[in-house]
């Protein structure tokens, strides 16, 4: 397949992506936006992304908030009558708003997931950094509202100031395996 | 005797913040006496941040997990529903998808490895409900909970999508359990509903929003604590229950114990070893209810 974004169709882009392929078979019923907790603050609803999508909307569709409102509750995915499955849609279609760089600018949960995924690709989430790193880099005036949660979660041990860490070797191994990865290119 | 492999996610893990529901699966396990083998050198499963960030590099951090998983034979628990979901989600597109499969593999080969599908993964209630049983579990118990009322939460990654232990909208399984161990469980229409997850860093107003249905669901129907079988649902009903109350001028005061806390209060294991005290609102009215010292 053609895999410049410029002429692919965005649809046939989606329905390359492994459990996506079934977006086809969509009949627009709505019964992922009825059960998704968070419908109401979407740009656009599930439905409507899927809509858009065949319609080749592509900026409209990858720089909506939609996707990032997704809480992976797998409630759409489960009652889809057409098997369907939202919530994979919206996590690929969040990875591809990343890819064209049309990532909604006023969200701060794209900025905490690649935080998370920069973690995860060392090995381990380190909590206290990790949400420390998060609210001052976004917003510091969370971070001053978190005080009272982080104080009782430190106070009883629940946040560490030791992190996890990989051996050497797995850790090497761990990066040999991404770096491959990345040089592979997507799931698609 | 049972054996698994046993991965407990960066939350449990001696680091992480929710290392009570460790502690208190490693305590059970022994008086159920069954063998939980913590995975060697594991790293973190990716969650769903990865999945939304970089899907291939994401199905690789699972595969190496599950493909040393596989050197040792056993089926792989975790008391994490986002590492639950996320690995079984690995195994079963990987199944459905030779592409993606050998790209996978590939990616592992730089690493030295190789994984070939047959680690199954399943959640420590899973395991505890229908390999160890309810019977097993109810010959254990020293103290019945006296009819103490219970809002059984399971959330949502621990039955949806569906990989096959319970209901994924009518689950029964905690319920069951809890009435085994002589409580009560409450009706809680919300018992499958999102409690935020993650977003509660991102969305926090949006997620307090979910957080405080639920403890109103839960106190509505005369529960006197929650239990919950996922770190981040606990982390988000127990340290952000004062948010909660800050936000919408409540009073919410409702304990929120790990299942397997709960089950170690009736086998009358001591509170250090279940880190009761690990929790921020405190369960001294739960324990004196059951006649367990007053921590």
């Amino acid at each position: 397949m053609d895999k410049n974004p410029k002429t692919v169709k965005l649809i046939d882009e989606i329905a390359a992506i492994p459990g996506c392929e079934v977006v086809r078979q969509c009949i627009q019923c709505g019964t992922c936006t009825a059960s998704c907790p968070n419908a109401d603050r979407m740009e656009h609803t599930p439905a409507q992304l899927i809509a858009m999508a065949r319609a080749d909307m592509r900026k409209e569709v990858l720089s909506s908030n939609a996707m990032w409102y997704c809480l992976s509750c797998y409630m759409c995915t489960v009652r889809c009558p057409r098997g369907v499955q939202p919530t994979g849609l919206m996590h690929a279609l969040e990875e591809l708003s990343i890819r064209n760089d049309l990532v909604h600018t006023h969200l701060l949960t794209p900025t905490m997931y690649r935080l998370f995924n920069h973690y995860c690709s060392i090995g381990s989430l380190p909590e206290l950094q990790f949400m420390t790193r998060f609210y001052l880099s976004t917003n510091p005036f969370n971070a001053w509202r978190m005080i009272p949660v982080a104080f009782n979660l430190l106070k009883r041990g629940r946040l560490s100031f030791k992190t996890r860490k990989l051996s050497p070797a797995g850790r090497k191994q761990l990066q040999d395996i991404l770096n491959k990865a990345e040089s592979i290119g997507g799931v698609a | 005797m049972n054996s698994y492999t046993y991965f407990p996610g960066c939350s449990c893990s001696s680091e992480g913040g929710a290392k009570a529901y460790n502690w208190s699966i490693q305590a059970i396990s022994k008086v159920l006496d069954f063998e939980l083998r913590e995975l060697d050198d594991w790293n973190c499963c990716g969650s769903t941040p990865s999945t939304s960030v970089d899907e291939l590099g994401s199905y690789c951090l699972a595969a190496r997990d599950l493909a040393l998983a596989e050197k040792n034979g056993m089926d792989m628990v975790t008391p994490c529903s986002a590492c639950y979901v996320i690995f079984n989600r690995t195994n079963s597109s990987l199944k459905a998808y030779p592409k993606l499969k050998a790209k996978v593999d590939k990616a592992l080969s730089a690493g030295g490895l190789k994984y070939d599908g047959n680690v199954k993964v399943r959640h420590t209630l899973d395991i505890l409900t229908r390999d160890i049983g309810y019977d097993a579990i109810k010959a254990k118990v020293k103290r019945p909970l006296n009819g103490l009322k219970i809002a059984p939460y399971y959330g949502c990654q621990a039955i949806r999508p569906d990989f096959g232990f319970d209901h994924p909208e009518s689950p029964e399984s905690l319920d069951k359990l809890i009435t085994n161990l002589g409580g009560e469980a409450t009706p809680f229409p919300l018992k499958t509903h999102c409690c935020g997850g993650s977003l509660i860093f991102s969305e926090e107003t949006m997620a307090l929003e979910l957080t405080h249905k639920l403890l109103e669901s839960a106190a509505s129907n005369g529960a006197e604590c929650i239990i919950t079988v996922c770190p981040l649902c606990q982390t988000n009903l127990d340290a952000f229950q004062i948010r909660v109350n800050k936000k919408y001028k409540t009073n919410y005061k409702l304990p929120v114990l790990f299942f397997t806390q709960l089950m170690g209060i009736t086998f009358g294991l001591e509170e250090k070893t279940l880190g009761l005290k690990n929790s921020v609102v405190p369960m001294d009215k739960v324990l004196a209810k059951i006649g367990q010292g007053v921590v």
